[in-house]
């Protein structure tokens, strides 16, 4: 006997006839339900690591190694999708981990932060497990869609990818090329804000000497830098980082609200060389005004 | 749209889709002729699908495809699972077979007006730069990897190219994410009944699992609706394995190593455990689907991932008290031709109230003797049903302590696995012997005592789909009075109309 749960078989005559063309904003609403007995959210994130490691490994860098300074902190939207995109530096990169904890700490309605991460991660036994924990998400145009326009939350970028973290301590604070503009063109089509974010701190912090071309081969890994605590001290040496004195700026959202802008590819070029500049002149600005690197 | 004549075809009747799908549809009114076709027999019983043993020769399924005007094709035969068949019959079934079955539906007088293929979400493969949600318009960002992958890609291929030339077919792509259920055998299931779930070191993957009963219901839903397309079938929400092992209470055991997987996966399939390599990329990479498209068009899910794999669990820790309980079912040509064909098989409906089992029974007798006290209605003098509902009672009662035992002794079973000792084994074994015993003996008094005075339940406690599930057992009477009842009381709208549909065919029947 059929179940009377399950959809009828015939299409009921109150039902609008043909459904099956769905209209690509139509799907908003599916979006499964949260189900409060679980641990890890769809993405993987886990709230009990992420928890763990926000109160003992973020709380020290962020309050008494780094004593980070932030500025700006109403330009991050209360509400809403937005994409952050700053600058990117240090062999294991602490400007993320910062700027998530600092949206934490200061902003007035707190929110998780996605980090966008490459794709070699998943692929590399170990990271593959930890980093959709803390909230770290591959970078996939069609994720940061999802992110940005079905889940409405926060997510962070940095356009400069592994070209920011390669990047040697003599060529500090100069931007890498700010990839082929594919934040800019994800923000367009999800018609989400831009927050531009500029980082001071992070590059001597974890300054990179050299890179090894030969090792990076041997260990499989993304680059094989040479820093002050790595290789010699292991893999934690990675976390081996000076205490220089963080500053985070936001700098005014950028709206898109018009449908289609991200088709026009020039605009897309001409955004993403705008934002970049704008992040290098606040970096320029925020180093002027330094006195020291360690007391700020 | 409604199509209100629907005479389905059903291929690879014999796998566990087409036997579940071909049950499910039977229940249909609506679904005039159900026509299943395979090479091998049914395995599971069917009321009125007709069986032919045909395989995927196109030209003997066009004939059956006309003779029977079919207006709906389903194929469920698609083999997903490469630890099920070799690899050269894999690719038969899958491409060859696929090619076959199109092209029995093709042809300009063909009265085929809808295709429902179901395919499997290893069409988008396990890679490290996928997406977190594969969307349906997204294909594959690298070729296949795996014969099975690569099977899958083409027949959809095919079946991409069957609906471009017939613009006049409804063909609907169903891709289902792995399959969970206490009936189905796949991989995953095998691998979750081991005794630990094994992993590769350093990996967690996000698994998306569908339950069984919402791949019928799925099937069900494009058969009956026009909604041509692809679409991704995968339970809500995306569990990592490590929660998968939480939720079914095993331990997870990096057994396999991040590097030479497929060695190590080698030297596991020596000593039984098999783990196909479609499965292996996904115990690395994992996968989730995007399955709001699906759900845009109507069909609701009933168990999201969690639940698919506490279901599961369940059956699990179940499985070894209630192991070969019943009997496996076993086509036989003659008896179901004769029950379907023979004009001395007298009623149909007399095979259903055959076919209640012992339970129902009892719900019916107490819906009876309840209805009658309420309604204020003696029965008839005989005290013949009367004995009969006190003995069901008591079988029913003894049934229950029976269970009850068997509970108690499945809780020991399951301490005793937890504690992993010996000792509370053998109590569990111990427990588990004194409920069979109890069982019986409560069986044998329930046929002795067959006269007691028993406590009258209210009809009203009864759900509505108790209620309705007894109907089709009840004398028009009956039903007459009860339609009375219920709409003087509860008045459930679901009720009285099941109630005035029974009615109804009663009418015509007579």
């Amino acid at each position: 006997m059929a179940e009377p749960t399950r959809t009828p078989l015939s299409p009921r005559d109150d039902e609008p006839a043909v459904q099956s063309l769905v209209p690509s904003d139509g799907l908003k609403p599916h979006l499964p339900g949260v189900e409060p007995e679980r641990q890890l959210n769809d993405w993987g994130r886990s709230e009990r690591v992420e928890g763990v490691l926000d109160a003992t490994v973020a709380e020290f860098f962020y309050r008494y190694w780094f004593r980070v300074e932030v500025e700006g902190i109403e330009n991050v939207p209360a509400a809403g999708g937005a994409l952050l995109v700053s600058n990117h530096s240090g062999a294991l990169p602490p400007d993320a981990a910062m700027i998530a904890k600092a949206i934490k700490e200061e902003h007035a309605h707190p929110r998780p932060v996605n980090i966008t991460v490459e794709h070699f991660f998943k692929g590399y036994p170990g990271f593959s497990m930890l980093i959709p924990k803390i909230g770290c998400v591959a970078a996939h145009p069609a994720n940061v869609h999802r992110l940005l326009y079905d889940e409405e939350q926060l997510v962070l970028v940095f356009p400069e990818g592994r070209k920011g973290t390669e990047k040697l301590y003599k060529d500090r604070y100069r931007l890498r090329r700010f990839g082929r503009g594919g934040f800019v063109e994800a923000a367009m089509r999800a018609r989400t804000p831009i927050v531009p974010a500029c980082v001071v701190g992070a590059e001597e912090a974890a300054p990179v000497f050299a890179q090894l071309g030969l090792f990076k081969r041997l260990t499989g890994l993304l680059y094989f830098p040479i820093t002050p605590t790595f290789p010699h001290f292991g893999l934690l040496g990675m976390l081996g980082y000076l205490p220089a004195k963080f500053r985070i700026r936001f700098l005014e959202p950028i709206e898109f609200e018009d449908e289609g802008m991200h088709e026009d590819k020039a605009l897309v070029q001409t955004v993403a060389h705008e934002i970049r500049g704008r992040i290098q002149e606040n970096l320029w600005d925020m180093l002027a005004r330094r006195r020291s690197v360690w007391f700020g | 749209m409604t199509m209100d004549a629907r005479r389905i075809l059903v291929t690879g009747l014999s796998t566990y889709w087409g036997g579940r799908l071909a049950q499910a549809l039977e229940a249909f009114p609506e679904v005039e002729a159900v026509v299943g076709v395979d090479n091998e027999e049914p395995q599971v019983e069917l009321e009125r699908t007709e069986y032919v043993k045909v395989g995927a020769q196109h030209a003997l399924l066009r004939r059956v495809v006309e003779a029977a005007e079919i207006d709906t094709v389903v194929d469920t035969r698609l083999v997903t699972d490469s630890a099920r068949t070799s690899p050269g019959k894999a690719h038969e079934n899958n491409v060859i077979g696929t090619m076959n079955i199109l092209a029995a539906c093709s042809g300009a007088d063909s009265p085929v007006r809808k295709v429902v293929f179901k395919s499997s979400t290893h069409f988008y493969g396990c890679e490290q730069d996928d997406p977190a949600f594969f969307e349906e318009t997204m294909g594959r960002p690298h070729p296949p990897r795996t014969p099975i992958e690569r099977d899958i890609v083409e027949a959809e291929a095919s079946v991409n190219e069957f609906a471009e030339k017939h613009p006049e077919v409804d063909v609907t792509i169903l891709r289902f994410s792995n399959v969970l259920g206490p009936d189905v055998r796949t991989s995953h299931t095998a691998l979750f009944s081991l005794p630990v779930v094994p992993m590769i070191l350093g990996f967690d993957p996000r698994y998306q699992f569908v339950h069984e009963d919402d791949v019928v219901h799925a099937l069900e839903h494009a058969a009956g609706h026009p909604v041509p397309g692809v679409f991704n079938v995968a339970g809500d929400g995306v569990l990592a394995l490590t929660e998968v092992a939480g939720l079914l209470g095993k331990q997870y055991v990096p057994m396999l190593p991040p590097w030479g997987t497929g060695l190590a996966a080698a030297a596991l399939r020596r000593v039984g455990i098999k783990i196909p390599p479609e499965m292996l990329a996904q115990l690395r990479f994992g996968r989730g689907v995007d399955n709001r498209r699906f759900k845009a068009t109507g069909f609701r899910y009933q168990h999201t991932t969690r639940e698919t794999v506490l279901k599961l669990g369940e059956h699990l820790r179940l499985h070894p008290v209630v192991r070969g309980a019943q009997e496996p079912y076993r086509y036989e040509r003659e008896v179901e031709e004769f029950l379907r064909w023979s004009p001395h098989v007298r009623n149909a409906r007399e095979k259903s109230t055959a076919g209640l089992s012992r339970e129902q029974l009892v719900e019916l007798q107490r819906l009876l003797g309840s209805f009658a006290d309420t309604a204020g209605i003696t029965k008839g003098g005989d005290g013949e049903p009367d004995r009969l509902a006190a003995a069901e009672q008591r079988a029913a009662e003894a049934e229950r302590a029976a269970e009850e035992a068997m509970d108690q002794a499945r809780r020991a079973e399951r301490a005793a696995t937890e504690a992993g000792e010996r000792a509370s084994r053998e109590a569990a074994r111990l427990a588990e012997e004194t409920a069979e015993r109890a069982a019986r003996e409560a069986r044998f008094a329930a046929e002795r005592t067959p006269r007691v005075g028993s406590p009258v339940e209210h009809y009203d406690d009864l759900a509505a789909e108790e209620v309705i599930a007894l109907l089709a057992s009840l004398e028009r009477d009956d039903l007459q009075t009860l339609r009375d009842y219920e709409r003087r009381h509860a008045n459930r709208v679901r009720v009285l109309s099941a109630i005035d549909s029974v009615l109804a065919r009663g009418e015509t029947r007579v």
